[in-house]
């Protein structure tokens, strides 16, 4: 059998395809990010919690309501999505005009508002949420057994992140976006509602995450600390990838998926680590990230 | 002048010898209430601390008890700290709960400098009555020798004779792997490898399949918390258990039993000193702190909060007013014998080990269980003579002196 450094080459296919699967959330996760802070300049810390909630959501449409995880994944976002707005017009509005560390003040003490109350009510051990019938089982691959789950998990993940994209590129709802981005002023001018632009922008950021949370619900355990757990990771991705960069942030979060599968390959006691090394290499020699624009 | 000089005086004598009849103690339950520990932890031990201090009213009204509590966050530097203000500003007299046996580590330290009492009951780590006993620490529930001696023991004459650990990369996952590796090999298994895992983690799929890899026939779980139910829930996902390896949780609660549910966690093998459903004793303790717990059942840990604040309450009625002297305090807790309703009767020995039965436990399957908290069916009651490490082997120095 081939080996690379002494791992047999078959093993490190399966490792780099999970490492893409972590790397699909790592991608859902930081785009959001990436769209509230490009066009809101708010660094949003609430984003863990909101991706927690998606879980939470998912799992409250199933005990209570008996909806399945099909209607999680449509519901749990809006859900989500709607409490966003509802943030982001009593608080978050009234931050635009101040500097970026209030709105990051602000959504990390929301963060740890949202995670507190879920841990009062719910506990931290967690709770249970089956894998949807129609993805249980998995295929054997000639160099692992794929869970067919995980399979639909890097499928869904890189159709929501290429539609984003494609919106944010193609069109003509993307264009206003990206301008108003660079002018809102000039924007507004030319008569378009900048505000709302950016609740629905908003709205539409931690839906991404929502759903997130709901791809997680059936694999990762649902608890109030999960959200926490992966938010460091992914604004050091954010970071890496640049700022405000809507390609750079999928991008390097599946790059960054596969550099942490490697590591658990090579040395598993890094691998919570490997990310942040990355972060201070890239800072070091490219401040505005791999894809951002230097100011 | 003078004189309402000794009339004051006078009150104060009076009011001292109110106090002397009173002995009043303080608690502190110091143990983890954000994050991954907080549902063996928490808000549980305080209420369990709470109806022993209403039990040992009963008792002897003539001690006053306090209780207080503080998070420690699983940060042993934030532990440290919490414990030499309580003890040296707060009049805190014994700390209990004690979660995370890093934490453990650091508060057995400045307990045994500040000279109180440290009832440890959830930290597994068996060095606690090892190499870094004090004559200030007891070590209630468990620790990873006898997790390892049951379990670990137990899989291997089950025929789980080759073994891959998925160990969590901090002190108790290492001693947890050690200990029972060591129990694996003298039993006549072998341990094929072991990979570390950052602490905490999400994702064990890499780890699940470097171990399914192995071809080992069990995959021990050096691990706790929130690590021990992602693992659990992931292997099933790869279908671990269905290719004929069997998964082995060294320290699983009830409480992460019951967020696996039955239907994921059936079949586990686990070592538990307590389930809230072992006889009449357990289960009236458990009715009364599910009412305050929003319906949960307690955890071994929980209980040993409860039992260990009883029997040191007892200690302090036994001496009155030395019972500060921390030293004094654990060496009248050991020489008087422990008996509760949780633990029934039992000894702690000159290392300051708590000796009880453990039992080894199945997860029951779906069909068997009759409520969310119906998990375990009881495979073996392995008598704590047997189970814990022998006094002499543990490197104590207080036993060698």
């Amino acid at each position: 059998m081939t080996t690379i450094f002494g791992v047999p080459t078959q093993a490190l296919f399966g490792q780099l395809l999970l490492g893409l699967i972590n790397g699909s959330f790592y991608a859902i996760l930081s785009l959001g990010l990436a769209i509230i802070f490009g066009l809101l300049n708010i660094i949003n810390f609430a984003h863990g919690a909101l991706y927690m909630m998606g879980a939470f959501v998912a799992w409250m449409l199933l005990t209570y309501l008996g909806l399945g995880y099909w209607w999680a994944l449509g519901l749990a976002p809006l859900v989500v999505g709607l409490f966003g707005i509802l943030l982001e017009r009593l608080l978050i509005a009234r931050l635009y005009k101040l500097d970026h560390l209030y709105g990051l003040l602000l959504t990390f003490g929301l963060a740890l508002i949202i995670q507190g109350l879920f841990r009062n009510q719910y506990g931290v051990s967690g709770l249970p949420y089956a894998i949807p019938p129609e993805l249980s089982g998995g295929q054997r691959l000639p160099f692992m057994f794929l869970p067919n789950y995980r399979a639909w998990v890097v499928v869904a993940s890189l159709t929501v992140c290429l539609a984003t994209w494609l919106v944010i590129e193609k069109t003509k709802l993307g264009a206003y976006l990206r301008a108003a981005t660079e002018n809102p002023t000039l924007v507004q001018a030319f008569g378009v509602n900048v505000p709302l632009f950016l609740t629905l922008t908003y709205g539409f950021g931690v839906a991404l995450a929502g759903f997130a949370g709901v791809l997680a619900a059936p694999i990762y355990s649902v608890n109030p600390n999960m959200g926490a757990d992966i938010i460091i990771v992914v604004f050091a991705v954010v970071v890496i990838g640049g700022m405000g960069s809507i390609l750079g942030s999928v991008i390097t979060g599946f790059a960054l998926g596969l550099v942490e599968g490697l590591t658990k390959v090579f040395y598993p006691q890094g691998s919570a680590t490997v990310i942040f090394v990355i972060m201070v290499l890239v800072l070091l020699v490219k401040p505005a990230g791999l894809f951002g624009r230097t100011a | 002048m003078v004189r309402s000089v000794l009339f004051a005086s006078a009150i104060s004598a009076l009011a001292m010898g109110g106090a002397l009849a009173q002995t009043a103690v303080k608690v502190g339950v110091l143990g983890d209430r954000s994050g991954v520990y907080t549902d063996i932890s928490g808000e549980g031990s305080v209420v369990a601390a709470r109806l022993a201090v209403e039990d040992y009213a009963k008792i002897d009204p003539s001690v006053k008890v306090e209780v207080v509590s503080a998070d420690h966050q699983n940060k042993p530097d934030v532990g440290a700290a919490i414990a030499r203000q309580w003890y040296d500003r707060d009049g805190v007299d014994v700390i209990v709960d004690g979660v995370t046996s890093s934490v453990a580590l650091a508060v057995n330290q400045v307990t045994r400098e500040k000279n109180k009492v440290l009832i440890d009951s959830g930290a597994g780590t068996a060095d606690l009555t090892g190499p870094q006993c004090t004559p200030n620490t007891v070590h209630w529930v468990y620790d990873t020798v006898a997790l390892a001696n049951g379990t670990g023991g137990a899989m291997v004459k089950r025929g789980g004779d080759t073994w891959f650990f998925l160990t969590a990369d901090y002190v108790f996952g290492q001693t947890l792997q050690r200990d029972t590796a060591a129990v694996v090999t003298k039993n006549g298994g072998k341990v094929v490898g072991s990979v570390k895992t950052p602490f905490p983690t999400a994702d064990f799929s890499s780890f699940l399949l470097q171990a399914q890899g192995s071809g080992a026939k069990v995959i021990g779980l050096a691990n706790a918390g929130g690590d021990t139910i992602n693992a659990i829930k992931q292997a099933g996902e790869f279908g671990i258990t269905e290719g004929g390896q069997a998964l082995a949780g060294l320290l699983v609660f009830s409480s992460e039993v019951h967020a696996l549910g039955t239907k994921v966690a059936q079949g586990l093998v686990l070592t538990e000193p307590f389930y809230w459903d072992l006889n009449d004793g357990t289960r009236a303790f458990s009715e009364r702190f599910s009412k305050q717990m929003n319906g949960r059942k307690p955890t071994a840990n929980h209980a040993g909060v409860y039992a260990g604040t009883i029997h040191y309450l007892k200690a302090v009625s036994a001496l009155k007013g030395e019972a500060k002297d921390g030293a004094k305090a654990v060496a009248k807790m050991k020489e008087l014998p422990t008996d509760d309703p949780l633990f029934g009767k039992g000894t702690i020995r000159a290392d300051g080990r708590k000796i009880h039965d453990m039992y080894l436990f199945e997860v029951k399957k779906p069909a068997e269980s009759k409520g969310e908290w119906d998990l375990y069916k009881t495979l073996a009651t392995i008598p704590g003579n047997e189970v814990f490490r022998p006094l002499g082997e543990g490197g104590c120095p207080l036993v060698k002196g």
